[in-house]
């Protein structure tokens, strides 16, 4: 293998973690654009999510975690059901989380946003337990055989899976969110609750709509990163993956969130290779947010958030 | 109405002041606490619970069908880690005073809580049994004198697995020029056998390098993508949790063979293999005991146990037997064995923390005794020594078939010559750091 090939190949595995990345970010950007909520419970969404498919798709009976396969749903039908599940989980929180909350500073509703994935992280553990599960949705696994062979380059399928379902996610967001009815009610939402309100949008619609569609986002995104290493707990952390593509993307762009992803995998592949042999190695993590500050130092905003208008 | 509330409240002071002696009347039996520091929640929940399990079960079975050891129920406390050092300090505190016997033992489970452990218990006078983990030059008894780290270290595991490798490269002169990389958990666990690795390196030639992963693990593609360029000969890994899992697929996605592919023993339960499907066919670990339930210890565990209810958690029934929850059970198997060796040392059944540090360092648990605990087989003969709290320091490896693990080879016997000047050395600074005067063990 020629050092060039090699460092083709270190990008390419850079972009396509990134896209994983980005997933997670796009359920952060969502919620944020249409509320301005950094919601803290992204990551163990994705983590609900996907416990609630494979015990769906397992047939666990919830609460005494025992499988049985009478009760086991086709994939399709444990997608659908999970759909549902997030759907409810949506209007539960607006009923029981927002709405009371409505009017309260953006420190309140993060911190409750913190609260809640406490809550989705113990419920998903007494509901389906904590057990590693291996979610079999059929998709493919391992390293492309044809890159390998043809080109020597490493490149696994379920990140080349996840590339595609990235691009098809961020165009029907795209769509949504500019050429529907709910979408235009959704920017209205965003810009201005007041004026909003004013014009007859409903909030609380509003909101229950954002939310679902973060959580079948965090469903992606579980799916995804379950299918690399099963469904389990430590899957909620990778919510510290998507921090620095946020801050690197800003909190309010679609395009962002992809672009920035893209950013921090490669950057962080590439730090570690060829920077962390020298300092010791295990920099990935560390580089990403160093990189995410020195975007924060020249565009506070992020590369494709809006800019920041301070009025005297 | 006055009247009747002049006598309610007579008779109500009348039992409050009745109550302690009513209750020394029916004064409870002495209790052995035994903490169970687990770890049910976070991201190591996974290997956590099926130790916890099998830990906690044990001691249920001993009060069930024995009836405690020697009479004397055991009581298990359980708190929460959740793998984390803070918490577990925490849980330290909050147990060590709890019944009239305090806890007489720890198994923290965790090298960092271990770490943070060892003056603490050694101010309190608890014995920790930190079982196959945590800093491996407690092995010398003369300066660590409340820790105990048998059946063996990391140090040891390290060095057996390389006489692994020699063996299967055809004599350990063939090690010469081979490459021999580690792939660790980026914490104070995952760093011990670097020191040993290093020391072997130099002694047989072969070219070791260091590959760390932060926590917890669920990236690693730069890692990988790195073996891939490099190719080395040998990969040994040092993980916890869903690194292993993650590792164990990328290795198969780049096509690395899995049978030159060693984890230690805490990289080798169904947990870390099973997301890798068919492709962690053949992957290697390191091995003290035995998988599977086919023993009579285990059979009385359903039968006393699970089937009268008293299991911790019932729905693990058709695990029992799983590596990490008979790695829990042969933890508290030894830790009973050190506490029916303290009460015969100390012709006590009240024993506390001082008496049973007495019972791990004179604990003999030899064949005759595992076959009459239902262990025959299961496990290696045990000695602990006033000097050599390792015990015997042997490690065979076990090898995934694709359904369930088996013990492949021998139990090799560690490089002494390396890892006991290593120990030396090590036991020796930090006794002169912390001012200990070695102990007199003739």
């Amino acid at each position: 293998m020629t050092e060039f090939s090699f460092f083709i190949e270190a990008v390419l595995s850079g972009l396509m973690a990134g896209v994983m990345y980005s997933l997670v970010a796009l359920g952060f950007v969502l919620i944020f654009k249409a509320s301005g909520v950094f919601n803290f419970a992204q990551g163990v969404m994705a983590l609900f999510a996907g416990l609630t498919l494979v015990g769906l798709l397992q047939g666990t009976i919830p609460f005494i975690h025992t499988n049985n396969p009478a009760f086991a749903l086709p994939p399709w039908a444990a997608i659908l059901v999970t759909v549902a599940v997030m759907v409810v989980l949506a209007i539960l929180i607006e009923r029981l989380m927002l709405r009371p909350l409505v009017n309260q500073e953006e420190i309140i509703l993060f911190m409750a946003t913190l609260g809640l994935a406490y809550v989705l992280e113990g419920a998903g553990d007494i509901l389906w337990g904590s057990d590693v599960k291996v979610l079999d949705l059929g998709l493919p696994q391992g390293a492309s055989d044809w890159m390998l062979d043809t080109f020597n380059i490493y490149v696994e399928k379920i990140e080349v899976v996840a590339a595609v379902t990235a691009g098809i996610l961020v165009t029907v967001l795209a769509i949504f969110f500019q050429k529907t009815r709910i979408g235009r009610a959704l920017r209205a939402v965003a810009d201005d609750h007041q004026a909003a309100l004013s014009v007859g949008i409903s909030l609380s619609t509003i909101w229950i709509i954002v939310w679902s569609v973060a959580g079948i986002v965090a469903l992606v995104a579980g799916i995804m990163w379950g299918a690399k290493s099963g469904i389990q707990f430590s899957l909620s952390l990778i919510a510290l993956k998507a921090l620095p593509v946020l801050i690197l993307g800003g909190f309010t762009s679609i395009p962002g969130a992809i672009v920035g992803g893209l950013i921090i995998g490669v950057g962080e592949k590439l730090a570690e290779i060829y920077a962390g042999p020298y300092v010791g190695g295990a920099i990935e993590n560390w580089f990403a947010y160093m990189l995410a500050l020195v975007f924060l130092l020249f565009r506070p905003q992020g590369l494709f958030g809006e800019k920041i208008i301070e009025r005297v | 109405m006055l009247k009747t509330l002049v006598k309610a409240s007579a008779a109500a002071a009348l039992a409050l002041a009745l109550a302690p002696a009513l209750g020394a009347g029916t004064a409870s039996a002495y209790e052995i606490t035994v903490p169970s520091m687990d770890y049910r929640t976070g991201p190591y929940a996974p290997n956590g619970i099926p130790f916890a399990n099998g830990w906690t079960d044990w001691w249920t079975l001993l009060n069930e069908r024995d009836g405690g050891i020697n009479g004397v129920k055991i009581k298990v406390v359980p708190c929460e880690t959740a793998y984390n050092t803070k918490k577990g300090v925490e849980c330290y505190e909050k147990t060590k005073n709890v019944g009239e016997s305090g806890a007489v033992l720890y198994q923290p489970l965790s090298t960092g809580i271990t770490y943070q452990l060892i003056p603490k218990v050694s101010k309190d006078k608890i014995p920790l049994h930190s079982m196959g983990y945590g800093r491996t030059s407690a092995a010398n008894g003369r300066i660590f004198k409340w820790i105990f780290n048998f059946p063996a270290t990391y140090w040891s595991q390290a060095s057996a697995l390389v006489k692994y490798i020699g063996e299967r490269e055809g004599g350990m002169d063939k090690l010469k020029g081979k490459k021999i990389y580690l792939v660790y958990h980026n914490s104070a666990y995952g760093k011990e056998p670097i020191r040993t690795l290093q020391a072997l390196a130099k002694k047989h030639g072969f070219i070791y390098r260091g590959l760390p992963v932060d926590h917890p693990g669920q990236e690693q593609k730069a890692t990988w993508l790195q073996i891939r360029r490099e190719r080395p000969d040998w990969i040994l890994m040092w993980g916890w949790g869903v690194m292993n899992q993650v590792a164990i697929k990328e290795a198969a996605s780049i096509r690395f063979p899995m049978d030159h592919f060693i984890g230690v023993w805490w990289s080798g339960s169904e947990n870390d293999v099973k997301p890798a499907g068919a492709a962690a066919k053949g992957y290697l670990s390191g091995a003290f005991h035995a998988a599977g339930a086919n023993f009579k210890a285990h059979k009385d565990i359903l039968k006393y146990v699970y089937d009268r209810g008293k299991a911790v958690d019932p729905a693990f029934r058709n695990r029992v037997g799983e590596v990490l929850y008979n790695r829990g059970l042969v933890a508290a198997m030894w830790a009973s064995e050190a506490i029916r060796t303290a009460m015969k040392i100390h012709n006590t059944k009240k024993v506390r923390g001082v008496h049973v540090r007495d019972g791990f360092e004179n604990l003999n648990v030899d064949e005759a005794r595992l076959k009459e605990l239902g262990l025959e087989g299961f496990t290696i003969p045990v000695k602990v020594t006033c000097a050599n709290h390792e015990g015997p320091g042997l490690v065979a490896v076990q090898q995934w078939d694709g359904k369930q693990w088996k013990i492949v080879s021998k139990f090799y016997e560690p490089d002494r010559e390396v890892v006991g000047a290593l120990i030396k050395e090590d036991s020796e600074k930090y006794a002169k750091e912390n001012n200990i005067k070695p102990r007199d063990c003739k």
